[in-house]
């Protein structure tokens, strides 16, 4: 081997070609973490296909007007039940068939997604920043700081999620889409947090939070820009998968009888009233579930391909 | 090749500083770790200085507290379970321990900086090392991205980095081991500190990339009239690169000297041991000296000298005083300059 003169590079990096250094700026791209997640996600199908199908629910959330004429709240009791689906009216009011009271299903799963996908995504956000807050603060700073928070954390924890929920819900004599997702955050943040706070842990004993201290970086610049990004692929998974919890669970209560009231139209109450008629009419419950499954899978598959995009390694 | 014009930003507190005395000095430093089991002495007395343009390597067994030591200068020991019961560790005559945290923050990076063995876990992996380069300049020095990237690209330049600004946006998972080591280096020496601790700086790597990269730590070092701290157990890697050795044993200065003078002849059986188990060429074939016996449990440090259970020169005395780090003498009673040892049997050791 010949040796390595002190000027010339160092001949170890087989794979980079010997180009002459030069400090062309411009030459390239500036790249971040979220830059270039971006351009893997933008190849990845799997965030293609969620990414169109919560664009598609977002806008049937915003204008539902859009998708159907029918409306979701009055019925003819002509239609009365019997008015089974009629699937080649692709987008008519009779599409997808009538319930009960002769209303329209497909109405009904358009006019539903607003109030189940403003629960998902309210819920979800409000849990994971202050749940993601909680934990890594308890994480980070730990000491008596972390007893007092993971406390916090644990008395939260013991109180079951949905009969906790219906605890919340009965304080309230007007159930609307506000106070079913406050009662849904103030029980769901705990597990965000404990996450959140394993994680914070983890990362913040790794070597580089230590090599960053060491060149003087401060509590701030290492939190949120050494230990954040690290933590962020957990917590983005666990926060989508609730996501779906978080709609089911409005579901279940409304289902109860404690979740959403009418005139608000929501997946949950459809799926709730079409149960107990499943004897009779499959479709009042088939519909709602279906959109509900979607959006869930639609969320998670989100999840898993942002996760994947976040960590260099897997690009 | 070097990108940046080093001469106009040599900070003025290297030549008109009015500190007289050694860049850094540390005093009777202790460390102790409280754990469950009970109070671990990590560092029991550490006493070493070093000055602008110097290299000093720190030497001794695993366990013997070197990496505590550097933590501690470093102001990046865990604290809790950590604690300096005494000591002083003074920057250009300043206590450090003294200092509020916000001053010592500012040391951080720009007046003394830090290599770690392991290069790859000690970069951000979600980071790239443009990135890690710049936030350099951009904390400390305030500097916009544009021209935190060309400075990043500069001293990837420095540290011979080939292909320099096409690399800038990888991550750390994408360079070799040396490359990785050498990006540490360039964020060590972005804000050209006064001090650099480089700890086990080549431990992780081959040997060829180990003398490499050696080689450049010790070339940097020259051209920025750095001193430096090399913490290592490879005796081999010192006697080309240290002007000074520093033997620790159990949290304690057991040998101080002159790099080639300890070579020659050692003053502490334990230094002695060490160099006896350096492989040597001329020796092919025989068996290799090993010291008998395993270092100390810290939470029960010996009574008397540390070393004791393993000497085999230990008497009496060794097991009850605690010998000092004291100057040693040659055979006509002239000082040795810089040697010191703290064993009561240094002149049998050195002379006999
Ligand atoms: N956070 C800690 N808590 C408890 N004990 C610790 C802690 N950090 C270090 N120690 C102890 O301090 C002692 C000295 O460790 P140190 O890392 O300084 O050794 P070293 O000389 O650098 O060894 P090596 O060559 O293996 O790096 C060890 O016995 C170690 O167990
Ligand atoms: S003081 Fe005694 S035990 Fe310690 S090194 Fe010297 S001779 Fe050995
Ligand atoms: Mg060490």
């Amino acid at each position: 081997m010949p040796d390595a003169t002190k000027t010339a590079p160092a001949p170890e990096d087989a794979e980079a070609p010997l180009v002459g250094p030069s400090v062309d700026v411009k030459a390239e791209k500036a790249r971040s973490l979220w830059g270039d997640a971006w351009l893997e996600l933008r190849r990845n199908w799997y965030f293609i296909i969620s990414a169109a199908l919560i664009v598609l629910l977002l806008v049937i959330a915003i204008v539902p007007s859009l998708f159907t004429s029918a409306s979701p709240t009055v019925g003819d009791l002509a239609h009365h039940f019997l008015g089974k689906p009629e699937l080649s009216k692709v987008g008519s009011p009779e599409w997808l068939g009538y319930d009960g009271q002769g209303r329209s299903v497909y109405a009904r799963v358009i006019y539903g997604t607003r109030a189940s996908v403003i629960v998902g995504i309210s819920v979800t956000l409000l849990v994971t920043v202050f749940g993601g807050l909680i934990g890594m603060v308890a994480g980070y700073f730990g000491g008596w700081v972390d007893a007092l928070l993971s406390g916090f954390t644990n008395i939260f924890l013991g109180l079951p999620f949905l009969l906790g929920a219906m605890v919340v819900l009965q304080a309230f004599t007007e159930r609307t889409v506000l106070v079913v997702i406050f009662a849904l955050a103030f029980l769901g943040w705990t597990q965000i947090a404990r996450v959140t706070r394993g994680a914070v842990i983890t990362v913040k004993q790794a070597d580089f939070v230590q090599a960053a201290r060491a060149l003087g970086a401060g509590t701030n610049r290492i939190l949120f820009r050494h230990i954040l990004p690290n933590v962020l692929a957990p917590v983005i998974v666990v926060a989508t998968i609730s996501l779906g919890v978080y709609i089911s669970a409005e579901a279940t209560l409304s289902y109860l009888g404690l979740g959403l009231a009418s005139p608000t139209v929501s997946w949950g109450m459809d799926i709730s009233g079409g149960a107990s008629q499943i004897r009779v009419a499959q479709h009042i419950l088939i519909y709602p579930s279906i959109m509900l499954s979607i959006t869930v899978l639609a969320f998670i598959m989100l999840g898993e391909a942002v996760r994947n995009a976040l960590d260099p390694k897997t690009r | 090749m070097t990108t940046i014009d080093k001469t106009a930003t040599v900070p003025s507190a290297r030549s008109g500083d009015d500190h007289v005395g050694p860049l850094l000095e540390v005093r009777d430093l202790h460390v102790e770790f409280h754990t469950r089991d009970g109070v671990v002495k990590a560092v029991n007395g550490v006493n070493y200085s070093v000055d602008a343009g110097e290299t000093l390597a720190v030497l001794g067994e695993s366990g013997s507290g070197k990496s505590v030591t550097a933590q501690a200068i470093m102001g990046i020991l865990d604290m809790p379970p950590g604690r300096i019961p005494q000591g002083e560790i003074l920057f250009r005559g300043q206590d450090m321990l003294k200092m509020s945290a916000e001053e010592r923050r500012n040391i951080r990076g720009r007046k003394i900086a830090m290599i770690f063995q392991d290069a790859l876990s000690s970069l951000n992996p979600v980071l790239t090392v443009g990135y890690q380069l710049g936030e350099m300049f951009r904390v400390h020095q305030g500097l916009s991205k544009k021209d935190a990237k060309a400075k990043a690209i500069g001293l990837m330049d420095q540290v011979k980095i080939p292909a320099a600004a096409a690399r800038i946006s990888d991550y750390p998972h994408q360079f070799s081991g040396g490359m990785r080591q050498r990006i540490m280096i360039a964020m060590a020496l972005a804000l050209e500190p006064d001090l650099i601790i480089a700890d086990e700086p080549t431990t992780a790597l081959d040997v060829t990339v180990q003398a490499q990269v050696m080689d450049l730590l010790a070339e940097l070092q020259r051209e920025y009239n750095m001193g430096l701290i090399l913490i290592t157990h490879d005796l081999g890697v010192v006697a080309d690169v240290a002007d000074k050795i520093a033997v620790m044993y159990a949290g304690r200065i057991v040998e101080t000297s002159p790099v080639h003078e300890i070579y020659k002849a050692p003053a502490h059986p334990y230094t002695k041991g060490l160099l006896a188990s350096i492989p040597r060429l001329d020796q092919k074939g025989q068996e290799l000296f090993a010291i008998k016996g395993l270092p100390p449990n810290l939470l029960h440090v010996p009574s008397g000298c540390a070393f004791n259970p393993r000497c085999t020169m230990a008497q009496d005395i060794c097991r009850s005083d605690i010998p000092p780090l004291l100057p040693v003498t040659g055979t006509d009673g002239t000082e040795l300059v810089g040697r010191h040892s703290a064993c009561h049997f240094w002149k049998e050791t050195l002379h006999g």
